[in-house]
């Protein structure tokens, strides 16, 4: 079967959208990455859609669903390279990614993902080092 | 969709299953190169033959997409026309609202692609089948 590869490098997933997704393969990405990010406790994913030519509802709907089941497992996503013809459009059609981070480049995704890590790690110490240990 | 418009180049496709939209998007965006459409409006365009091509697999249980190029003398544009044999929509102006969807969509489709096209037409027979029609021009 058809698949969109996911790519792990330490704690975060990575995902590139190369093709032209029909409605199938993009259900087919939310369900693996879904049970990939239980399975290894990802705590990070970054989805590249820069070479996507259109984002319609269904895609969209498809990238919010995978944004919130992730936050359910204690995963942030993010969003990366959205062209701006594929932004401008998705306004007009009336779609406003509820809930989706979104940053310019992997790069800049990649150091949202860290800096929301590193974060999280700090809480954690504070919560360790608390009278109630 | 005025008087003196003629079409220039016209091609059917058939929409059968999810492949089919994309198969319909990729021509679309071959015509809309053709016309010399900005990305922008390209994307605009295409977009609206993914919805309205998805409605037409999903609501209308298949059919076909007709896309063509116009010239109406003073400007290009193009035209596509989404068919199917499907249930057809009892309230259209229900259908046509923001967010309304019969199934789990995001209810978009329709009233996205009016606002993304110049021109949008619906008729739909309950029992019989749905057509959607629109154009934008360059
Ligand atoms: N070709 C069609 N045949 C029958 N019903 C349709 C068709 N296209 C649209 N509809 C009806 O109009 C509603 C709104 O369509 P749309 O705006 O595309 O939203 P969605 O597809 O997300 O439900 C659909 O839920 C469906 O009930
Ligand atoms: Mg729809």
């Amino acid at each position: 079967m058809e698949r969109i590869p996911i790519l792990r490098i330490g704690t975060f997933l990575l995902v590139t959208i190369q093709v032209d997704m029909h409605d199938q393969l993009a259900l087919t990405l939310q369900e693996d990455l879904t049970s990939m990010i239980a399975r290894v406790s990802a705590g990070g994913v970054l989805i590249d859609i820069s070479s996507l030519e259109i984002v319609d509802s269904f895609i969209g709907r498809t990238l919010a669903n995978i944004a919130s089941m992730a936050r359910v497992l204690d995963a942030t996503t993010v969003v990366v390279g959205m062209q701006p013809a594929v932004a401008i459009t998705l306004v007009e059609l009336g779609m406003s990614l509820p809930g989706i981070r979104t940053a310019l480049n992997v790069e800049s995704g990649m150091q949202y993902l860290r800096d929301t890590l590193a974060d999280r790690e700090d809480e954690d110490d504070w919560r360790d080092y608390s009278p109630q240990g | 969709m005025t008087g003196e418009t003629t079409v220039r180049k016209a091609e059917t496709i058939p929409i059968a299953e999810s492949n089919d939209v994309v198969r319909v998007r990729q021509q679309v965006r071959v015509l809309a190169l053709e016309v010399g459409f900005s990305l922008v409006d390209q994307t605009k365009v295409v977009t609206a033959a993914s919805e309205l091509g998805r409605n037409t697999l999903e609501h209308g249980h298949g059919g076909h997409a007709e896309i063509s190029i116009i010239d109406n003398g003073v400007k290009r544009g193009i035209k596509m026309s989404f068919r199917d044999n499907g249930p057809g929509i009892a309230d259209i102006a229900l259908a046509m609202t923001d967010g309304y969807t019969s199934g789990k969509g995001m209810g978009l489709g329709l009233s996205g692609s009016k606002r993304l096209m110049n021109e949008f037409e619906l008729t739909s027979e309950v029992g019989v089948g749905t057509t959607v029609t629109v154009a934008r021009w360059k």
